[in-house]
């Protein structure tokens, strides 16, 4: 499904990214784990395509197409979708047209009809319940207002409405309380299928109680520095990422 | 009858002018109002035109626009048209009370005075002279000054006809009344109407006003609207400004508040070629509120400037004024605002937000907030922004499937919305709000609503 092959990025000319090489197939999830300034965010940024960085070596393959070739957009339409770290507040697009907007143009870009609205409807009330989002946030304007954790369980949300086929969430599990990480653990698995595959980038081995990860990869200075089984979190959390950096060279 | 002004200067032209047609001009009119003429004229000749050495004027040059050759309409223009075969109203299902102007004129000469229920008259100012002349008296020329004003002076001394609102005491008119000023004519025109609003004590009322030009030729406005709010009465006043590129205008409002009077005023600019908005308001009581509102949305080479004046002559009132802007292109833009809280205007309450969403390097706005303030117990803050569209903001839209096209048009809405969502009247509001839209895509064409499709070209 993705293919990333000695992939190097920068921003305004430091580099971040220095030859990351990564496989994921369909019905797999991997864990991405690191220490601050790893550049793990910048691998989800490059995936979904933020024009702040500036690929300047290496492949990415997404589903037979070069990743490079497509705009934000037709990346999310062709089924990325990236939770954010920090969702972006939007003042004055209330969540509902936001929503609604972004699940008919990707129906367009499929060269489906649009929903009509009581369809709309319907398949929102079933993905609110799904990561117990609050009714009276899809009717506010987008995350504006809404706690760390509204913000993080709307990103889940948004992910449940678009069924997206890889999905990369970028530290959805920093900053929430453990209901609030339940509920987000269990709306990712929930929507996890054989056809699809997340990216789960994460600080704390905690996420991964919940998520049951095939793949474990460790993220260090723009390079993955070793990739495992699930145990290899266990590892980590016992030990912390020392012992990983000592056994490469600087 | 309509007159070609030539001469050289244009103060001179439109002082020949006056004296020129002293009888067609002093005709029809009571004799209170041809002496406060005699002394508009006479103020005229003094202040002039504003130029840019005026600090209230700096950013655009409304004296240009006068020297052009348009011809006045110094009595009404005999045009027969069913409204409804050549204009669909932009603002439609509001249940209003529909009004029209045009060229300045009160359209309906065989009804230029009509009741409304309670008592309210609603109809042609000229009429209203003559029939209600202590009524007239009492408020005509007391809310617009034409003493710092040249402009204020020239329309008082040329003035003929416009709106008049009257509602006694106690009145409540549930419906809006909805006033359109069409221009329409073969020649290029010059029209200045003068329009009176009195709202007596515990009365309410509001008011829609849309400008359209029906015709494709330059039209220059000079309007005066005098707005007296008696005591606890509330007044919503809302502008639609879709003329053509064609068009220049300028318009004074001078709102006057009694005690406990509330007044919102909502002035959305869709197109237009050069828009100047002056907006006066006195309080002139305690414990009044007053919302002053805009949205302006150019591009091209439009011009827009908004001047606002907010005095704050007594205790205890609340001002509220915020404007919003989108420029596109090579549009320019000025943004003033003043707030004056005067000595013995304790515990105000007076905020002020401008800001602006430049889409690209060519388009400028000039933005100037000031506040003065001479008492020591009050609450103020004013604010101004000049930015782009949120960065991060678009590409959490696009990083969700939306195109960028898309996105923009979400964020340029989304700004707008604020001001919109002020609209008081909910069916106007969403008429507004889809206008707005539609702005924004570029399919509101200035002539949408026209049948006569004279302005395609």
């Amino acid at each position: 499904m993705l293919s990333i092959k000695n992939l190097h990025a920068n921003i305004e000319g430091k580099e971040i990214l220095k030859g990351i090489n990564l496989e994921v197939k369909e019905g797999e999830v991997h864990a991405i784990m690191g220490p601050n300034g790893s550049g793990k965010s910048t691998l989800a940024s490059v995936l979904a395509g933020r024009d702040m960085f500036t690929v300047t070596e290496g492949k990415v393959t997404y589903m037979g197409h070069n990743l490079f070739e497509l705009s934000p957009e037709e990346r999310a339409s062709e089924g990325i979708f990236l939770g954010f770290q920090y969702p972006i507040e939007i003042p004055g697009v209330s969540m509902v047209n936001f929503m609604k907007t972004a699940l008919n143009e990707q129906r367009k870009h499929k060269g489906l009809e649009p929903l009509s609205s009581s369809d709309f409807l319907k398949h929102m009330r079933e993905k609110k319940e799904l990561v117990e989002l609050d009714t009276n946030l899809t009717n506010r304007s987008v995350n504006e207002g809404f706690s760390g954790g509204e913000k993080k369980r709307n990103e889940i949300f948004q992910m449940a409405m678009l069924e997206p086929k890889l999905a990369i969430l970028d530290e959805t599990d920093s900053g929430l309380d453990i209901d609030a990480l339940r509920i987000v653990a269990n709306g990712v698995n929930k929507l996890k299928s054989p056809h699809n595959a997340s990216i789960v980038i994460t600080h704390y081995q905690r996420l991964l109680d919940y998520i049951i990860p095939d793949y474990v990869h460790v993220l260090y200075d723009g390079k993955i520095i070793r990739s495992g089984g699930k145990e290899l979190a266990f590892e980590l959390e016992e030990k912390g990422y020392d012992w990983l950096k000592k056994g490469i060279t600087v | 009858m309509s007159t070609e002004i030539v001469n050289t200067d244009i103060k001179i032209k439109l002082l020949d002018l006056f004296q020129e047609n002293l009888s067609v001009i002093k005709n029809d009119s009571p004799d209170y109002i041809n002496k406060i003429r005699e002394k508009a004229i006479e103020l005229f000749s003094k202040l002039g035109f504003p130029d840019k050495k005026n600090e209230n004027y700096k950013y655009t040059d409304v004296k240009k626009e006068f020297d052009n050759g348009y011809k006045t309409y110094l009595s009404p223009k005999n045009i027969k048209f069913e409204i409804k075969d050549i204009f669909s109203c932009d603002v439609p299902d509001l249940n209003t009370k529909v009004i029209l102007l045009l060229n300045g004129w009160f359209y309906d000469r065989e009804n230029l005075l009509q009741e409304l229920p309670g008592g309210a008259i609603i109809g042609s100012l000229q009429k209203a002279m003559e029939v209600y002349p202590e009524l007239v008296e009492r408020h005509f020329a007391k809310y617009a000054d034409m003493e710092k004003e040249g402009l204020v002076a020239l329309n008082t001394a040329f003035v003929k006809d416009g709106i008049f609102l009257y509602v006694p005491k106690g009145v409540v008119i549930e419906k809006p009344i909805q006033v359109i000023n069409v221009l329409m004519d073969e020649e290029e025109g010059f029209t200045s109407h003068r329009n009176l609003y009195i709202l007596e004590e515990n009365s309410q009322a509001s008011v829609v006003v849309c400008d359209h030009t029906l015709s494709a030729v330059n039209f220059l406005t000079n309007s005066v609207a005098e707005f007296f709010v008696g005591q606890n009465a509330h007044f919503d006043y809302s502008r639609i400004q879709n003329e053509h590129n064609g068009s220049k205008q300028i318009s004074h409002l001078f709102f006057h508040q009694e005690k406990d009077s509330k007044v919102t005023n909502n002035t959305i600019s869709l197109h237009g070629g050069v828009i100047r908005n002056n907006i006066s308001v006195l309080l002139n009581g305690e414990g009044c509120e007053n919302n002053t509102y805009g949205l302006y949305l150019t591009d091209k080479g439009q011009h827009i400037d908004n001047y606002i004046f907010i005095d704050h002559a007594k205790p205890n009132c609340i001002s509220n004024q915020l404007f919003k802007g989108v420029l596109d292109d090579f549009a320019t833009g000025a943004f003033n605002g003043k707030i004056l809280v005067r000595k013995d205007a304790q515990k105000t309450q007076a905020y002020q937000a401008n800001n602006n969403i430049l889409l690209t390097d060519d388009a400028d706005i000039k933005t100037r907030p000031q506040l003065e303030i001479y008492a020591d117990d009050v609450k103020c803050s004013h604010g101004a922004t000049v930015g782009q569209l949120d960065e991060n903001a678009m590409f959490y839209m696009r990083a969700r499937g939306i195109p960028k096209k898309e996105a923009k048009l979400l964020l340029m809405y989304a700004f707008a919305h604020e001001v919109i969502q002020k609209i008081k009247v909910p069916a106007l509001k969403d008429r507004i709000n889809d206008l707005v839209e539609k702005r924004l895509r570029g399919e509101l064409s200035r002539c949408n609503s026209c049948q006569m499709h004279c302005c395609n070209t």
